[in-house]
């Protein structure tokens, strides 16, 4: 990216793009909901972020990375008590295709990959007027495939890859 | 929870760092603007995702740095509404439940989106569900650290910008005093399935 010198160019007030300092706010979003993200993507996100700032080194203290460094260790450590921990994309990508006969919204779906509803309970939360929508069969089989295809907390430690997309085995939590 | 924001910012970098990539420095000098910060009617911005576009960078007389207009996405901390969040109490007050996400703090559940009927204990400063059944009522408290799940059911954004000095007789009184009012949500657990998690799973 080249970096224009004008010395001959005067900065006048009606230029299109002042500095943003001149304007109130971050106005020029310009979309603001451009696309949900899944906890997962988030928690891949932010553990790479985390690694390559870890190789960098240097800088990492300086009062500017602080914040940061505050809200990528509070979420991480948010995510990590969630399924969405051991989660990889091909789960997911199986878990999408495995609702798609259910006919469930985008919000529903990313609520039942988030939280890995385990009860029929959890289900009516989520899912929107499911008395009508879904019969006791519907949920049950809704329940089954969250439960067999989203890995669990398992009780031993699953090691992560988290360098590379590496599809992990799920296990079944029998 | 978490969406994707695209933004347009123009981002200054100093003479001193021209010798790194530009990329990288634009990457830096936005995580240290955005991280951990709530923008406007947007949410908390958790970090950059990714930039999508880098426009011509200029320097302008009189200042050596370059400013660069940078487009780009940012992850940011927005919950929709009528979503289920899984949260720690923080505390109670009158006001209601405080709720926090460890990374987010300011989620409030007011008394009338408790479960009902549900009691402020003054001695302990707990809320309190007092929960019927054949046997008598159950008293559930909702006690400081223990996990509860909650639908968001509102949001509010707060205008900190700083306003000019304030007249004499000024009518608007809110902005007065030094008051910190943060963003915050609403939450609710006024049904089945939501509360402390320890209520519905013991079932």
């Amino acid at each position: 990216m080249e970096v224009h010198l004008s010395p001959g160019w005067i900065q006048t007030p009606g230029r299109s793009d002042p500095p943003v300092s001149a304007r109130s706010s971050w106005d020029d979003r310009k979309d603001a909901n451009s696309a949900l993200l899944s906890n997962y993507e988030v928690f891949q996100l932010l553990t790479d972020l985390k690694e390559q700032r870890k190789e960098s080194g240097k800088n990492k203290h300086s009062s500017g990375q602080q914040n940061l460094n505050t809200i990528t260790y509070e979420t991480l450590k948010y995510i990590s008590k969630t399924p969405c921990r051991h989660q990889s994309p091909e789960i997911v990508r199986e878990f999408l295709t495995a609702l798609k006969s259910h006919k469930l919204t985008k919000a529903e779906k990313l609520q039942l990959l988030n939280h890995r509803p385990v009860t029929a309970v959890e289900i009516q939360l989520m899912v929107e007027e499911s008395e009508e929508r879904l019969t006791e069969e519907q949920i049950e089989a809704l329940l089954h495939t969250v439960t067999s295809i989203l890995p669990a907390e398992p009780e031993a430690e699953q090691k992560k890859n988290t360098n590379s997309n590496v599809a992990m085995d799920e296990e079944d939590p029998a | 929870m978490f969406v994707l924001v695209e933004m347009v910012d123009t981002v200054r970098i100093p003479p001193w760092q021209f010798e790194r990539k530009l990329n990288d420095s634009i990457a830096e000098e936005l995580n240290k603007k955005l991280a951990n910060k709530v923008v406007y009617n947007v949410g908390l911005c958790i970090c950059l995702f990714d930039i999508t576009k880098l426009e011509d960078a200029y320097v302008f007389p009189g200042d050596g740095a370059s400013h660069t207009k940078v487009h780009f996405r940012c992850v940011v901390f927005h919950p929709f509404l009528d979503e289920i969040l899984i949260g720690k109490i923080k505390g109670c007050s009158p006001e209601g439940v405080h709720v926090s996400l460890g990374f987010f703090d300011d989620i409030l559940i007011p008394p009338e989106s408790l479960q009902q009927p549900a009691k402020f204990d003054e001695a302990e400063q707990v809320w309190v569900w007092e929960y019927e059944t054949e046997e008598g009522a159950h008293d559930l408290y909702m006690d400081t650290g223990e996990e509860i799940r909650f639908r968001v059911v509102d949001e509010s954004f707060v205008d900190t910008s700083p306003t000019g000095p304030s007249s004499a007789d000024a009518t608007t009184s809110s902005e007065e005093l030094p008051k910190k009012e943060a963003p915050y949500t609403l939450g609710s657990i006024s049904e089945p399935g939501l509360g402390l998690l320890s209520w519905w799973t013991s079932n």
